[in-house]
């Protein structure tokens, strides 16, 4: 590497500074929502110099490709949504403190050297920084017990896996010498699957599971998000998300793509039980923000999908699906924001009784985001789910695709439950008195008009994910 | 050849790990074999300075104890980083001085911020 | 030439507006929005029209909603020759309606929805006829339906209005799942769902053939009579015509706009925009050309002996659509579309009059109950003359023009062609004596109505009179544009639409077209003349051959006993399966069953499933350990090691 690559590095640099500097500015600064406005500008910044990104340093220990400015573009956008619903929120919860933006800096920093590792070790890397930022995060509410349990919940699971993820790091050096990305690809199209090579990819497969909390390694997701901030909740349930599918992608799909036959079983495997797991356990919840962890866990499962298709087709599907994503579970989080008050949780499904009669632009908007979570068109989540089914059908696995229009039309049922409620149900007790803010309005605007969008108008957002992946 | 790696040269540092082991262990098993054993009470109570142990074994330590022992650790392997740095430094010169500037930069705005933070003092 | 969209965006605008703030904002003003929205749009459609009589046509995708290989999902629009005469109808009769609207339902609770359907359905029947594709038509035709369900229950307190609307939307349902799979055997066959590219290309499937039940069959004619369904269902044709008169239950206004000049000629338009596949199959076209002539007659009969003034009136659409697709089935599209076009605004008024008389006589509908209502309601009586004349085919008037067109070319086109004139010339007798029959009961003789009717009886406000004066003017020369040579004119219609439907096949002799115009002119005038004669000469003789033909009276007085008929054969032994079958046993024990059974199952399932979810952090670890166990012992076993 010499001075004159530094503008692939950029982004990375620049995010690694202000988030510093966003950190030490909340010894000096008193209102918290200042430390926030300085995390968005932030972004604002890193995003000036991703254009100029493209290229590859380190000896391809670090890309910058059109895939990872995908991914990055998801990052920054959940990150810009996650600050907006935040800052009336801590203050509800009585933690308001700067060093949350930071660590959703640095938790974001963390992701955007996950989409961009070309090597294991870097890859480990960004994923801790990733992990421990939201360990902390995950704890923020220092004064709840939810909150601590699932931080150390989190945290100790997190481990686990980490040690699941090194070892099977460890064990791809010793079958083919290299951490690099590339090279294993290499040296992998020229050598026999043997079990040990099998044992590798099984080990990396559940340490990415566990990231992007795929069935059987989903369990701390409900217990997690559940516990945490519902801010970091929604954050967890799509950036972080998103550099795992980004990892996920980049490992099986170029560096362990010659043993695709292998693992494309398993992961079939894996995505049917997650969605089956998901939707089955989300019906069961009276609390719409576990019913929404489930949720979370069965949309991993149809976005894998893009993966097991593979190709140009799959990869961009799966893209989208998490851009889209983004907007519609964001949303959904936020009405849970909205809902929250000093003295009232407003995670019950019958916090949700007869809300259109009170509140008729709320229940308008979660109606919105339900349907689009259910993929109803014209929403954005029916052009999601549409472009999956496409890319597997595409891909010769149409029975799949049968099993996930199942597993969604059982989806129906807990996500239209919640629409019932608000609009078949009288409501109860004295009206729900919602604590909104400027920026909270500004976030659900942003969520709803690109749900519409992308459902009424999809093709920039398709062809820009055709483009990055081929 | 990858896949045949047999990393020869920490042979000797294997060696040095067995035989500690086997030193201490030894030392152990020798002692016990040869000593007398006459136990009585008061040789079998805990050794608190010849007084009555009085009170719980587990009390709770004070949560700076962990504070103070983290950011020990995070100084502690700067400390250690800076000792392969020293040796390479006339080869790679320049360029690593400002790694290095780098690097105690970022620790130096942790420590700004524990000692804002005033996780030095114990109250 | 961009204008064109603010054709079906400005009563889109205008719906929105009406449905989010009508509550609150227009309770008593919904009509502001709605009208000028459609004034627009008129406005818009004149100069669209300009554009193209100067040989300007447009076909674009405004943008497309999912492009995935061959398929296709645009919005996009093609403005041709045929859309600019179906904006010009859609627009104006659909202007003139919202006027009328205006005193018709003045102190309805319902105004601001009432104008927002109305609005919504003038933008659904535009995106309709401004499609580019097969796809955006069939979601118009769902959208217009569901506009004509909406509006036919518009007042659904009412059981009759509300079970109307059930039955419009039922009956379209079988047409449109024909209509349905036609599209979808479009798209199977040649890959695109665009009007151009399939128009092009269909002739390559004419060797094509399928067997159906042992029957070879060519498959353009399989996707000409699919689509043919489709639009025996919205247009009323036999044997999907039982909806309509029900129909009238919805308010007279929405009855003129939806149920006679618009939506229900978008059968008419839909046979004539694919008129490339329909020409390709000589046995769909006898088969449009057969359905049309029959209706023609049958729902003319029907006519004959109703006394609800807007029933005679619905069948006399019916009848009338089944001219349009008589001509379609000949190879006369442009006479078809010139008389879909005259129709509009003829029958539009007859709709609205009758809404006019209604008004008057605070919601009567019986004819039997009315009678020399000239005299009190001039403006009404003068101008549902004119329609009435025009309807009959008494030169000079558009339905003359257009009805002898379609007469004169069916005629023409021999074979099949000479049945259905013979059926067309008959029902054109009938026409007139039933249309006389209404205005001498209605208008003429003595009133038979109580007293109190009698009192209240008035001529309708300005903004019900207006539209009517506008659209006698229409009744009177929408058909000068399309005199045929033999009277001096230039055929101008004829030329204008050939671009999009070609020029009718067949020739006749000066002699010929000579006979079936003074034919059908002369059976015009009979029909008049035994109406003037049954119903104010000799009021003694419709009583008598009542009576002396009483089994034929009966069956058409029951509307060939349709009704019951499907009641029988369809609606009772649905019910009976639905009833005893359904919901005894296959409701109760396997779809309950499975409805109940499968929640329970997964709730069983679930909360099992859940315990697995303990909370305890040690449990998690073991699963995730377990399933990688798990994962490591199923790869083991697969590669056998």
């Amino acid at each position: 590497m010499n001075f004159t690559d530094i503008h692939t590095l950029m982004p990375e640099i620049v995010m690694a500074v202000l988030a510093l500097a966003v950190l030490l500015s909340e010894l000096v600064i008193r209102r918290k929502e200042t430390v926030g406005l300085l995390a968005i500008v932030s972004v604002a910044v890193t995003a000036y110099f991703i254009p100029t990104s493209f290229g590859t340093v380190f000896n391809g220990m670090f890309i910058s490709d059109g895939y990872s400015v995908f991914f990055k573009f998801i990052f920054f956008t959940c990150l810009i949504l996650t600050v907006l619903i935040s800052s009336r929120y801590l203050e509800i919860e009585r933690s308001s403190h700067g060093e949350y933006y930071a660590l959703l800096m640095f938790a974001t920093l963390g992701m955007m050297l996950m989409a961009s590792a070309g090597d294991l070790i870097v890859l480990y890397l960004g994923l801790e920084l990733m992990a421990l930022s939201l360990y902390v995060l995950t704890g923020f509410i220092r004064h709840e017990y939810r909150s601590n349990e699932a931080s150390l919940k989190y945290f100790l699971l997190g481990a686990f896996s980490s040690a699941i993820l090194l070892y099977g790091i460890m064990m791809i050096y010793a079958q083919t010498g290299t951490t690099d990305i590339n090279t294993i690809s290499s040296v992998l199209t020229e050598k026999k699957a043997t079990v040990s090579l099998l044992l590798s990819v099984i080990f990396l497969l559940v340490a990415f599971s566990f990231k992007i909390a795929l069935a059987p390694f989903h369990m701390w997701t409900p217990d997690v998000y559940e516990g945490a901030p519902t801010s970091i909740t929604a954050f967890m349930s799509v950036g972080p998300k998103a550099a795992g599918f980004a990892v996920l992608g980049r490992v099986f799909l170029v560096g362990l793509y010659p043993l695709q036959i292998n693992w494309i079983p398993l992961l079939i495997g894996l995505s049917i039980l997650t969605m089956a797991v998901g939707n089955i356990l989300a019906i069961q919840q009276r609390s719409v923000k576990r019913m929404l962890a489930y949720s979370s866990i069965a949309h991993a499962g149809y976005a894998v999908i893009g993966i097991i298709a593979g190709g140009n087709e799959g990869v961009s599907a799966m893209m989208n699906y998490l851009l889209i994503y983004m907007f519609m579970n964001i949303g959904a989080f936020s009405i849970l924001i909205l809902m929250r008050s000093e003295d009232f949780l407003g995670e019950s499904l019958d916090d949700f009784k007869g809300l259109a009669k009170t509140h008729p632009l709320t229940a308008g908007l979660m109606l919105l985001f339900m349907f689009s979570l259910t993929g109803i068109p014209p929403t954005a989540g029916f052009i999601g789910k549409f472009y999956l089914f496409k890319a597997a059908v595409g891909a010769g696995y149409t029975w799949l695709a049968i099993v996930t229009v199942i597993f969604s039309a059982i989806s129906a049922y807990f996500y239209l439950r919640v629409v019932i409620y608000m609009y078949m149900h009288e409501p109860e007790g004295e009206a729900v008195s919602l604590s909104g803010s400027p920026s909270l309005g500004l976030a659900l605007l942003i969520s709803a008009l690109l749900v519409l969008f992308i459902g009424i108008y999809p093709s920039p957002f398709i062809s820009f994910a055709r483009i990055v992946t081929g | 050849m990858p896949g045949r790696y047999l990393p020869t040269e920490y042979l000797p540092v294997a060696i040095f790990i067995a035989i500690s082991i086997a030193f201490g262990l030894g030392a152990l098993i020798m002692g016990s074999m040869v000593r007398l054993r006459r136990p009585y009470r008061e040789k079998l109570m805990p050794y608190e300075s010849g007084i009555d142990p009085v009170g719980e074994p587990r009390v709770r330590f004070s949560i700076r104890f962990y504070i103070i022992a983290m950011l020990f650790v995070v100084f502690d392997v700067e400390a250690i980083f800076m000792y392969p740095w020293a040796i390479v430094f006339d080869k790679i010169g320049l360029f690593a001085l400002i790694e290095m500037i780098i690097f105690i930069v970022i620790l130096l705005v942790g420590y700004v911020y524990a000692l804002k933070k005033e996780a030095f003092r114990w109250e | 030439m961009n204008y064109y969209l603010l054709i079906p965006f400005l009563p889109l605008a205008a719906f929105l507006i009406n449905i989010l703030l009508g509550r609150k904002l227009f309770r008593h003003q919904a009509h502001w929005p709605s009208t000028l929205a459609v004034l627009g749009s008129l406005v818009v459609s004149v100069l669209v029209l300009i554009d193209v009589l100067n040989g300007q046509t447009l076909n674009r995708d405004l943008y497309s909603w999912i492009i995935s290989g061959k398929f296709r999902v645009s919005v996009g629009f093609l403005i041709d020759q045929l859309t600019a005469v179906m904006l010009i109808v859609v627009t104006s009769v659909s202007f003139l309606v919202h006027v009328y609207s205006i005193g018709y339902m003045h102190d309805d609770p319902g105004y601001y929805r009432f104008y927002s359907y109305l609005s919504l359905f003038t933008f659904s029947m535009l995106m309709l006829v401004m499609s580019n594709n097969f796809l955006q038509l069939y979601f118009g035709w769902e959208a217009v339906g569901l506009c004509s369900y909406l509006l036919i229950g518009f007042w659904y307190q009412k059981k009759s209005a509300s079970d109307a609307g059930k039955k419009a939307f039922i009956v379209n349902r079988f047409g449109d799942f024909g209509f349905g799979l036609g599209v979808i055997l479009i798209f199977l066959t040649l890959g695109t769902l665009h009007y151009s590219p399939v128009f092009e290309t269909i002739g390559t499937l004419s060797e094509k053939t399928v067997s159906i039940f042992g029957l070879e069959m060519n498959i353009i004619t399989i996707i000409a009579l699919l689509l043919f369904c489709g639009a025996v269902g919205k247009s009323a044709q036999l044997p999907l015509h039982v909806w309509l008169p029900d129909a009238m239950e919805g308010p007279t206004p929405v009855s003129a706009l939806i149920h006679a000049a618009t939506m229900v000629t978008a059968g008419v338009f839909l046979v004539a925009r694919a008129n490339p596949i329909f020409s390709l199959s000589p046995t769909a076209m006898s088969v449009v050309a057969v359905v049309g002539g029959l209706t023609a007659l049958f729902a003319a009969t029907i006519a004959l002996v109703q006394n609800d003034i807007k029933r005679v009136i619905a069948y006399s659409t019916v009848s009338q659509l089944g001219y349009m697709f008589l001509a379609c089935g000949v190879g006369a599209y442009g006479a078809g579309i010139f008389h879909l076009y005259t129709h509009a605004y003829f029958k539009a008024l007859l709709f609205l009059c009758a809404g006019s008389v209604m008004h008057a006589m605070g919601g009567e509908l019986d004819c039997q109950k009315m009678g020399g209502l000239r005299k009190y309601m001039p403006v009404t009586y003068w101008t549902m003359l004119i329609a009435s004349l025009s309807i009959s085919g008494i030169p000079g008037l558009a339905g003359f023009f257009s009805k002898d067109e379609i007469l004169f070319r069916a005629y023409a086109a021999g074979g099949v062609g000479k049945f259905v004139w013979l059926l067309g010339t008959i029902a054109a007798l009938l026409t007139a004596f039933y249309s006389f029959r209404l205005i001498f009961l209605t208008f003429h003789g003595e009133f038979r109505g109580t007293e109190e009717q009698k009192h209240h009886l008035h001529e309708s406000p300005k903004a019900m009179t207006i539209p009517l004066l506008l659209l006698a003017i229409g009744a009177v020369g929408a058909g000068w544009v399309g005199i045929p040579p033999l009277l001096g004119g230039g055929e101008h219609f004829a030329e204008y639409i050939a671009p999009v439907v070609g020029h009718p096949a067949g020739e006749a002799t000066h002699a010929e077209e000579w006979m079936t115009m003074g034919l059908s002119v002369l059976v015009g005038l009979a029909g008049i003349l035994t109406a003037w004669i049954f119903y104010l000469r000799k009021r003694e003789i419709p009583v008598r051959l009542a009576e002396k033909f009483q089994p034929i009276y009966r069956v058409l007085w029951n509307k060939y006993y349709f009704d019951e008929l499907y009641d029988f054969i369809i609606v009772r032994p649905s019910l009976f399966v639905a009833r005893n079958i359904i919901m005894g046993f296959t409701d109760g024990a396997i779809i309950e069953g499975i409805v109940n059974g499968v929640p329970a199952f997964i709730g069983w399932l679930g909360s099992h499933v859940r315990k697995v979810q303990s909370g305890l952090l040690q449990h998690y670890a073991t699963f995730m350990a377990l399933g990688l166990f798990l994962l490591i012992a199923i790869v083991m076993i697969v590669t056998g090691v």
